[in-house]
């Protein structure tokens, strides 16, 4: 597909002269680079509830922002209406930032390579809302199904197709489609003393909608969101104080994108404010961990073609057997620090400026049996399932909530235990690692990841690991 | 900067004229809202301008009902044929959803519009210079540089501010519309000692400008709480006293909150479902929802679905006294809304709240500390970790260790656990510095009793 073919210049007539005029104008007061970031939105969601599928919204958005960058300054502006005197308008607020004459006179844009990590044909919201409408009564009859125990089921699935196209002026012309569909079920059981507790479990990612028939259906997140919820009808306090935790495959990595990951961020590093500050080189990490951080995994929530600056995304090495490697880079960072962007730079619309973030955060496989990591514990936690986290990454000191984890005593799990909270240090919790498992698991797709008011889809995903040492948050 | 193209007063025509084609297209109940928002920021980091965003936006929302059944869209395009679109799409997904019998509109005379002027809007925040605006952060961030050799770094300042104007119509006859404003200075430095780094943060709120103050007060008291948490230390897992300064104090409340919200309530997915009338908190606990106090942060003259705000006792001396709810959960709880429905403008109307406030004591926050011995004084809860379907309480915290009734050295990398129904009967004090510099206050709390878990 050529740029004329592409769906802005289709809908909405933008000729690649029109975008270097636009580029021309942002730069008029002498920036030093400028960019576009067009986008629009199309998303629907359902939402059923006691088994009534009581609403079906469906919408649109659309605009255009426009950056401009002199020195160390950003100017940033935007428009939701994409005529061209707007969008001039735009440009030119955003180049007040500077002052003086322009530097260039004209911007000839490239279209750099091209592929497709998610070649979906027909995109979840295009196709018919009946379809999807029967994802979540089937969730709901599933969940009723798994145990006459489960009393309230909540399924919800939601789509959106972005169509984005960012024009730079260092002459880089981008464009992506950018399905995106997700379910989720939430289910409250009930146990003889009449108090409720709750199971969610969810999935999705840049998939046709036939993902939800063929590898992940609704029977399966309602399955296991009943399974979780009827585990924790018997849960006993959780513990108190530092513990060996012994963390499982998958979700629980959400330890990776709070602990390490957003303390690697560039804008932090350059200046100079996370935890991970002036440390690349240094051991960080027990030598059993290497973390990366790659947006190029087909079909995965955290993946993207190209990330919101026109970069295409990378598999990027942040920790290497313990030793610190890089950071993640937008276009402003690693201007600043001279470093080769890493294809980090994201955002969450056009109304927003692009900041460094991560796509897919994992751990590496280890050699160690999982069960063998499990055996070798006398006495501490296991953690299954997590709720969210968040990270103080000045001092480096993060948290995250399990939501379904088991005591280990003598090697083996024996009861299941209510939610607590696991408290670290970002540089050195780590090293605690002391097995990694061989059982590398990606979580299912519902990462959500919030930054300076900014939430992208991300995801997460980690071996069964030990950790010698972590303070657990129960009442026991 | 106008947002666009048409004047706010003109967008009120256009919700009606959404809800009545909505008529026509055969809904047999439609409401309409379109919110318009323009928003500026400046953030200066080392006293150097770092970024400057300004721009405004508008969207449309449309739910119509067809009987009892309910469909929704939204756009930003709120051209006619735009609009024409969001009518289309609505009325197509009703025909998709399920009936609930609960499904409606409030009643004709729920509706309306509470009187007077509520300060919403102030025109300074408009009209000010944008130099003046960035000299506002910039000076926050040179008063916290200033303030100590050891205030090292800063992550910024910032000064934002946003104009909004919010309109809703529906089909019995309601049409209303308001304006308000904000602005903001905030500052985050930076200390540094003994190659350990701490950050923390201060920000003033207000409608108009002159309401945020000194920027340079922001400033002094963001670089004074930064320079607290040098050194801090983990504690030994124990029992103590937890005393939450009035910022953490409205996280509780917000978890009540969370746990009266008619949603969760009429899902029994609250440890407050069923316990109207009974004693949940403490004697001397009172907590309000009043979206009716002039300039203040949760205030408008009407809900998201055309009712008038009101003052309502969520708890009354340790009594819940009542649920929050919309028109729907009022339904489904044969109750009456509270008029706190509120939306975005995608989907359907949830629920907020006004000013939730917990009413204050008699004692200053010093009388309150000086009573403890060894006790833990909060002054940040960091992650998720609060059930309000079980009531379990799991945080992450970052404050300062009590001894001898007084605040003797800091304390991270810690958690505190409870269970909110323990930690409600449990607050033994409640400080007499309540000030409403949120939608959610609360003065300082003590709790006699929770699990610090540490080393």
């Amino acid at each position: 597909m050529s740029f004329s073919e592409s769906f802005f210049a289709v809908k909405f007539g933008l000729s690649r002269r029109d975008l270097e005029n636009y580029l021309s104008e942002a730069l008029s007061r002498g920036g030093d680079y400028a960019d576009l970031y067009f986008e629009y939105l199309a998303t629907s969601s359902i939402s059923l509830d006691e088994s009534i599928v009581k609403s079906a919204t469906q919408g649109v958005s659309l605009g255009v922002g426009a950056r401009v960058i002199s020195g160390e300054r950003t100017g940033y502006a935007y428009s939701d209406d994409l005529s061209p005197e707007k969008i001039r308008h735009a440009a030119q607020v955003a180049a007040m930032i500077a002052a003086g004459p322009a530097k260039v006179d004209k911007i000839p844009l490239d279209e750099g390579p091209k592929r497709n990590l998610y070649p979906v044909l027909t995109a979840p919201s295009e196709t018919a809302f009946r379809e999807r409408v029967e994802l979540v009564q089937r969730a709901d009859g599933a969940a009723r199904a798994y145990d006459s125990r489960v009393f309230q089921v909540q399924a919800t699935y939601a789509d959106n197709l972005r169509q984005v196209l960012v024009a730079t002026s260092d002459g880089n012309l981008t464009y992506d489609r950018q399905p995106l569909a997700r379910i989720g079920v939430y289910v409250l059981a009930r146990g003889k003393d009449g108090a409720p507790q709750q199971g969610h479990a969810g999935g999705g990612g840049r998939y046709e909608l036939s993902w939800f028939q063929k590898e992940r259906t609704p029977e399966y997140f309602a399955n296991e969101a009943a399974r979780q919820a009827i585990v924790q009808l018997g849960a006993a306090e959780a513990p108190a104080g530092e513990q060996i935790v012994v963390l499982g495959p998958g979700w629980p990595g959400v330890l990776l994108h709070e602990a390490v990951g957003h303390g690697l961020e560039a804008d932090f590093n350059r200046k100079g404010v996370s935890a991970f500050s002036n440390r690349i080189g240094q051991q960080v990490a027990s030598p059993l961990c290497t973390v990366v951080d790659d947006g190029t995994i087909g079909g995965r929530r955290g993946s993207l073609n190209v990330d919101d600056e026109g970069n295409q995304t990378q598999r990027n090495v942040l920790i290497e057997n313990g030793i610190l490697r890089g950071y993640l880079q937008d276009k402003l960072s690693s201007r600043i620090l001279g470093a080769t962007p890493t294809g980090s730079g994201r955002r969450e619309s056009y109304e927003h400026i692009p900041m460094p973030r991560m796509t897919n955060t994992f751990m590496l496989a280890g050699e160690s049996d999982p069960e063998e990591i499990i055996r070798s514990v006398p006495r501490g936690l296991y953690c299954a399932n997590f709720g969210g986290g968040q990270v103080d990454i000045t001092s480096g000191n993060f948290v995250f909530s399990a939501s379904e984890s088991y005591l280990i005593e003598d090697g083996k799990l024996t009861r299941p235990v209510r939610n607590a909270t696991l408290i670290g240090n970002g540089p050195e919790a780590m090293k605690h690692v002391s097995m990694v498992g061989y059982d590398l698991k990606l979580d299912e797709g519902v990462g959500i990841c919030g930054k300076e008011g900014q939430s992208v889809p991300v995801g997460v995903g980690i071996p069964t690991v030990r950790i010698d040492r972590m303070t657990v948050g129960g009442t026991a | 900067m106008s947002a666009g193209a048409l004047d706010f007063e003109a967008l009120p025509d256009i919700a009606r004229d959404a809800v009545r084609q909505a008529l026509h297209s055969g809904a047999t109940d439609a409401e309409c809202t379109i919110s318009e928002g323009s928003e500026f920021s400046a953030n200066v980091r080392m006293g150097e301008l770092e970024t400057l965003k300004e721009a405004g936006s508008r969207g449309a929302g449309l739910r119509v009902l067809i009987g009892k059944r309910m469909g929704s869209s939204y756009t930003s395009d709120l051209s006619p044929e735009g609009i024409r679109q969001m009518v289309r799409s609505a009325i197509d997904l009703a025909a998709l959803t399920t009936e609930d019998p609960h499904a409606g509109l409030p009643e004709a005379e729920e509706l309306g519009s509470i009187g007077g002027d509520l300060q919403l809007f102030s025109p300074d925040v408009a009209s000010l210079e944008t130099e003046r605006k960035i000299d506002a952060a910039r000076r926050a961030e040179a008063a916290a540089l200033a303030f100590d050799p050891r205030i090292t770094n800063s992550e910024g300042a910032a000064f934002d501010s946003s104009i909004g104007g919010r309109v809703f119509a529906n089909s019995r006859g309601f049409s209303g519309a308001y304006r308000s404003t904000y602005c903001s200075v905030s500052a985050v430095p930076v200390a540094a000692q003994n190659g350990a780094m701490e950050r923390d943060y201060w920000h003033a709120l207000a409608r108009d400008f002159a309401g945020l103050g000194d920027p340079e007060k922001i400033g002094r008291i963001a670089a004074q709480r930064t320079l607290r948490r040098l050194g801090a230390v983990k504690v030994e897992t124990c029992r103590v006293p937890v005393v939450f300064e009035p910022r953490m104090a409205r996280t509780l409340v917000n978890e009540i909150f969370e746990a009266v919200d008619g949603r969760s309530i009429y899902r029994e997915a609250s440890f407050l479902a069923g316990k109207l009338g009974e004693k949940i908190a403490a004697p001397h606990v009172t907590i309000v929802d009043d979206g009716t106090m002039p300039r203040l942060f949760g205030s408008q003259p009407f809900d998201d679905e055309g009712v008038p705000t009101r003052r309502t006792p969520v708890v009354e001396h340790g009594v819940l006294k009542n649920y929050l709810l919309n028109a729907y959960t009022a339904r489904k709880l044969g109750m009456k809304t509270t008029g706190n429905a509120s939306r975005g403008i995608t989907g359907n109307a949830g629920i907020g709240h006004g000013n939730l406030y917990l009413e204050p004591g008699e004692k200053t926050p010093e009388q309150i500390i000086s009573g403890v011995k060894d006790g833990f004084f909060v002054t940040e809860l960091i992650g998720t970790g609060v059930n309000t379907v079980t009531g379990d309480y799991s945080r992450g915290a970052v404050g300062l260790w009590i001894r001898n009734g007084e605040l003797a050295f800091p304390v991270s990398e810690v958690t505190i656990a409870g269970t909110l129904q323990e930690m409600l009967m449990g607050i033994t004090d409640i400080g007499n510095d309540l000030e409403f510099t949120s939608s959610l206050s609360a003065p300082t709390l003590m709790i006699g009793e929770m699990t610090v878990a540490g080393r």
